[in-house]
């Protein structure tokens, strides 16, 4: 029931958040923040209640059905275990960050952007526990439609292309994954079971080689867009750099993480069926989108480009690290998972104040800002430091685990996704250099330091990188051996808290198998 | 009551109205009269459709046959018939042109309609179709205040004999083969027919071209973007729901899923057309900057997801086709309502301009055209997503693998159009200052509750289609 709660409380607010605009402009986002904080302290009583379970109760920490039938067998199956449940703080806390961030910005239709943020949050929940297909893909598709009016009318000057491209490049690949979906399902019929679109039962399913490969190429086409893996990234720069902060926020920080989940929930069960081959491939593709995502984010001039680029960096790791089957690296790429969305998070919101102040984001109009605002240059340097993988931020344990994780698969592998370490030294260090320090360029005026406002979100999101950094066990023990069926089977007689060295142990003796 | 006449008590109905209305007309003319009695007719035509759902399934003689199929479907089309009246009188009325006669041809038309979804005879289907069409060359010219008016009716009366003829043609060209002009006897009647496989074959192609023209679909599709855009708005309405809807029943009856597993050829060919209407439909609606047009090639496209629905012989046939039928219907109707509303006494609000800014002279209006695109579109919250789920699960079941690669093709093709209205919606005009919008007449009263109550329709049956696909599931074209 709780879950229910979580899913529909941004909706309620949202629709609040709307009415609300009729009294004045301000009280939306006073409603819409205040959804998001109720909807944290829910995730927070989910988490106070998973830590208290005793080991071996199974993988669903929560989980509710009721009857819905918009297609036969389907019903409204919501569950969460480890991975739904990093993933759901993650969503209702960076709901809470986007609300802040947009204090000011917005200044237009304020009832209709809380809207659309708070049912995109919506939506994205919904994808983070729905453990029914179908119910996957309505709250797939419908996390689109308000994302896609968040860039389209509170974006910058080109927003309708950008917007366009967004929605064509996920629907298409949402289609595709609808399709496998539905071939899932009739096989599960084919084969004398019932019908049903239930996690469980659908990925138990037996598929001859040859179905098994399209529905897998239907699950892949969708996450890899949406991750986005490279050659499939092309729509996210764009979206980007002209969503507005919260779009900015929401689309790096949680709507990425939605294809990784996916990956996690759907792709990676099929390849264990398939005995696990075709995963290798992909771990390339995810080092290729490290390299190649740092590479384009070092030529950037536009600061949101960059950051969007160093996005593809960041989650080219993550996909290395959930394919490649060692439990090692599927944490790591958790813990990434979760300080990309706040440092990249942070980076968007700090590219939004400065065109907010400036009104460009153009790095080649910035430069000497250290003086003006030292503040802002501090916060920036910390995150600028995160994003490049400095020891005692979140990003340095996840990246190093993911590495240590795929050194066992493949040597050649880590020493390349190493490589990208060198890369986000070089971006991370000429943003930071090029926006505080250097010489003062055509901006004549002093530029103010952040508000109170401005700081509070800043702060609130380092203090669970650094948290993440220096103590990542909290996280790592949630996501253990959770995920997937089969991870919940394997690893469900040693869920408890195993230290990494033990985990690390368990790993040796399944890649000697 | 003898049941032999039961299945024909609908269309009775609508033709006492008809014949009411005419003398009501020549007694004295009143528009709001006519309007009541073409509604009266309608709901009469609705009390013996409930009256046949307690017998159903009643077979009336050699030509009609009232299954369940039938009365939802005859239901689905006086809905739309009632709709159409609704904003036809808000529409008429104030126009400077006698508008009582318009209520005799759509109650014309729905009779047709009425026809062609029970009819299980080549006779039935014929006289169906031709009421239908002859009552629509009227609708499609009726205020006659314009050349592109009368451009549309004549295109469509010119393509529509002319298809006609191909279909009487094909249907003697089956009926010299197989000896009988019932449905689902012909078919079996062509399985034991000793020669004459190449004539019925030829005549078969034939009715498929004869049906393909009233669908529009490609290749048969040049007259839609013409008379959506000469016809008056709610005529369009009618046009795009009720009368390609009632067709599309039909050809459901006629190709029944085994009849269609049967005929190789005639299988490939509606593949080949559904592949063609589905890509040629969405890439030439980029092109228009007339939002008639554009809902006309998008309409083209939209039979074609529902061929790749009819073909998949499985158990998802009727369902998928149904259920999508329903929702295209709720989300066509009400897009027109909108553009009734919208329209001013001199034409009609089909340019792209009359919807720029909408959202900030009439946010309910403009929320309401939004969601009606998305479900074009096939988003959730509305009716066209489960309906679009419908039809891909329809066409994975049956594997067909090249039309669903055009539906998704297609379907992507289709955001572009569909986002830049949506865009346009919400864009300031650039010359009217942002503070004080132009006031606008509210448009008229009938059009706005229908467009609202299409609106909760296409909400509830997009989030909560329970009820409605337990009634669907319990119809099928079966064989009298």
């Amino acid at each position: 029931m709780i879950l229910v709660a979580i899913v529909f409380v941004p909706i309620a607010s949202g629709l609040a958040a709307w009415l609300s605009e009729r009294i004045s402009g301000r009280l939306p986002r006073v409603v819409s923040l205040a959804g998001f904080i109720v909807d944290l302290l829910l995730v927070a009583l989910l988490w106070g209640e998973a830590s208290l379970r005793p080991s071996g109760a199974g993988p669903w920490i929560a989980s509710f059905r009721a009857a819905w039938h918009p297609l036969p067998a389907v019903s409204f199956h919501l569950a969460a275990d480890g991975v739904s449940l990093v993933l759901l703080a993650l969503t209702a806390f960076l709901g809470c960050m986007a609300a802040a961030a947009s204090w000011t910005e917005i200044t237009e239709r304020t009832g209709f952007f809380h809207l659309c943020l708070s049912w995109t949050v919506a939506g994205v929940a919904g994808v983070f526990c729905a453990l029914d297909l179908f119910l996957f893909y309505f709250a797939w598709e419908l996390m689109l439609v308000p994302m896609y009016f968040l860039i389209a009318l509170w974006g910058h000057e080109d927003r309708f292309r950008a917007a366009v491209k967004f929605f064509i490049f996920t629907q298409v690949s949402g289609l595709l994954m609808l399709v496998a979906i539905l071939g899932l399902y009739f096989a599960h019929i084919n084969i004398g079971g019932v019908a049903t679109f239930d996690y469980p039962a659908l990925f138990a399913t037996p598929l001859s080689p040859s179905v098994a490969l399209l529905v897998q190429a239907g699950f892949l086409a969708a996450f890899l867009v949406k991750l986005p893996a490279v050659p499939f990234h092309t729509w996210l720069p764009d979206a980007h750099t002209q969503a507005p902060t919260a779009g900015s926020i929401v689309l790096a920080g949680l709507l990425l993480k939605t294809g990784a989940y996916g990956i996690i929930r759907f792709s990676v069960p099929l390849f264990a069926q398939a005995g696990g081959q075709p995963a290798f491939p992909l771990a390339v593709l995810g080092v290729a989108s490290i390299l190649y995502g740092a590479l384009l984010a070092f030529g950037q001039n536009d600061v949101k480009r960059l950051v969007a680029y160093t996005s593809v960096s960041h989650m080219g790791f993550v996909l290395t690290g959930v394919v490649l089957g060692s439990g090692i690296a599927f944490q790591g790429a958790m813990i990434q998972i979760v300080s990309h969305g706040l440092s990249t998070g942070a980076l968007f919101v700090m590219a939004g104040i400065l065109q907010e102040r400036l009104g460009t984001r153009d790095m080649g109009r910035m430069g000497a800002f250290w003086t003006d605002a030292p503040r802002m240059g501090g916060f920036l340097m910390c995150f600028a430091l995160a994003s490049m993988g400095l020891p005692g931020l979140g990003n340095f344990v996840g990246e190093f685990l993911v590495v240590l994780g795929a050194y066992r698969v493949s040597p050649a592998l880590a020493a390349f996704a190493s490589a990208g370490f060198i890369f986000s030294t070089a971006y991370s260090l000429r943003l930071v250099h090029r926006v505080f320090f250097g010489e003062r360029k055509d901006t004549k005026q002093p530029i103010a330091d952040l508000s109170g406002r401005e700081t509070a979100v800043m702060l609130l999101m380092l203090v669970p990188l650094l948290w993440l950094g220096l103590a990542p066990q909290g996280v790592i023990d949630r996501v253990k051996g959770s995920g997937t069926v089969q991870a919940a089977a394997k690893d469900g007689h040693a869920a408890g808290h195993a230290p990494v060295a033990a985990v690390e142990a368990r790993d040796v003796r399944g890649g000697a198998r | 009551m003898s049941d032999y006449l039961l299945p024909v008590l609908p269309i009775a109905a609508l033709v006492c109205g008809l014949t009411i209305a005419m003398i009501t007309i020549a007694v004295r003319r009143s528009h709001r009269a006519t309007c009541c009695i073409a509604l009266g007719a309608i709901a009469a035509a609705g009390g013996c459709l409930a009256r046949l759902a307690l017998s159903a399934p009643v077979q009336g003689g050699l030509l009609f046959v009232a299954d369940g199929f039938a009365v939802f479907y005859a239901a689905l089309v006086l809905g739309a018939g009632a709709a159409v009246a609704i904003l036809a009188y808000g529409y008429l009325e104030g126009r400077s042109v006698r508008p009582e006669e318009f209520y005799l041809l759509l109650l014309g038309a729905l009779a047709g309609a009425l026809a062609l979804v029970g009819a299980c005879h080549f006779a039935s289907f014929f006289l169906g179709l031709e009421t239908l069409s002859v009552s629509l060359y009227g609708l499609i010219a009726y205020p006659r205040s314009d050349v592109r008016q009368t451009e549309g009716a004549i295109k469509y009366l010119v393509l529509s004999g002319a298809s006609s003829a191909l279909l009487l043609y094909g249907m003697a060209l089956v009926y010299g083969v197989t000896g009988t002009m019932a449905f689902p006897a012909l078919f079996q009647a062509l399985g034991h027919a000793a020669g004459g496989q190449a004539a019925a074959g030829a005549g078969m192609a034939l009715i498929v071209i004869g049906v393909g023209f009233k669908l529009g679909v490609v290749p048969f599709h040049m007259w839609t973007p013409d008379v959506y855009e000469g016809a008056p708005a709610p005529v369009t309405a009618f046009i795009a729901t009720a009368s390609k809807g009632a067709v599309f029943a039909l050809v459901m009856r006629y190709f029944s899923g085994s009849a269609l597993s049967g005929l190789p050829h005639i299988f490939a060919a509606f593949g080949v057309v559904a592949v063609a209407s589905m890509l040629i439909g969405n890439l030439l609606a980029l092109f228009q900057k007339n939002v008639k047009r554009l809902l006309a090639y998008s309409s083209i496209a939209h039979f074609g997801y529902l061929l790749v629905a009819f073909m998949s012989p499985g158990p998802y046939r009727t369902a998928a086709v149904t259920f999508y039928l329903v929702a295209y219907f709720v989300t066509v109707l009400g897009a027109f309502s909108v553009m009734t509303v919208l329209s001013g006494k001199e034409r009609d609000a089909d340019r792209m301009e009359d919807y720029q800014g909408l959202f900030y002279r009439r946010p309910y209006l403009a929320g309401a055209f939004v969601l009606q695109l998305l479900s074009l579109a096939g988003m959730p919250l509305t009716a066209g997503f489960i309906g679009k789920v419908y039809v891909v699960a329809a066409g994975v079941d049956a594997a067909l693998r090249l039309p669903v690669a055009a539906l998704i093709a297609g379907s992507g093709i289709s955001l572009f159009y569909y986002l830049r209205v949506i865009a346009a919606l919400f864009r300031r005009p650039a010359d009217a200052p942002a503070a004080q919008p132009p006031a606008v007449p509210p448009g008229p009263l009938g059009a706005r509750i229908m467009t609202a109550a299409l609106f909760v329709l296409l909400v509830w049956w997009g989030i909560y289609p329970g009820p409605i696909l337990a009634v669907i599931a319990l119809i099928k074209p079966g064989s009298p």
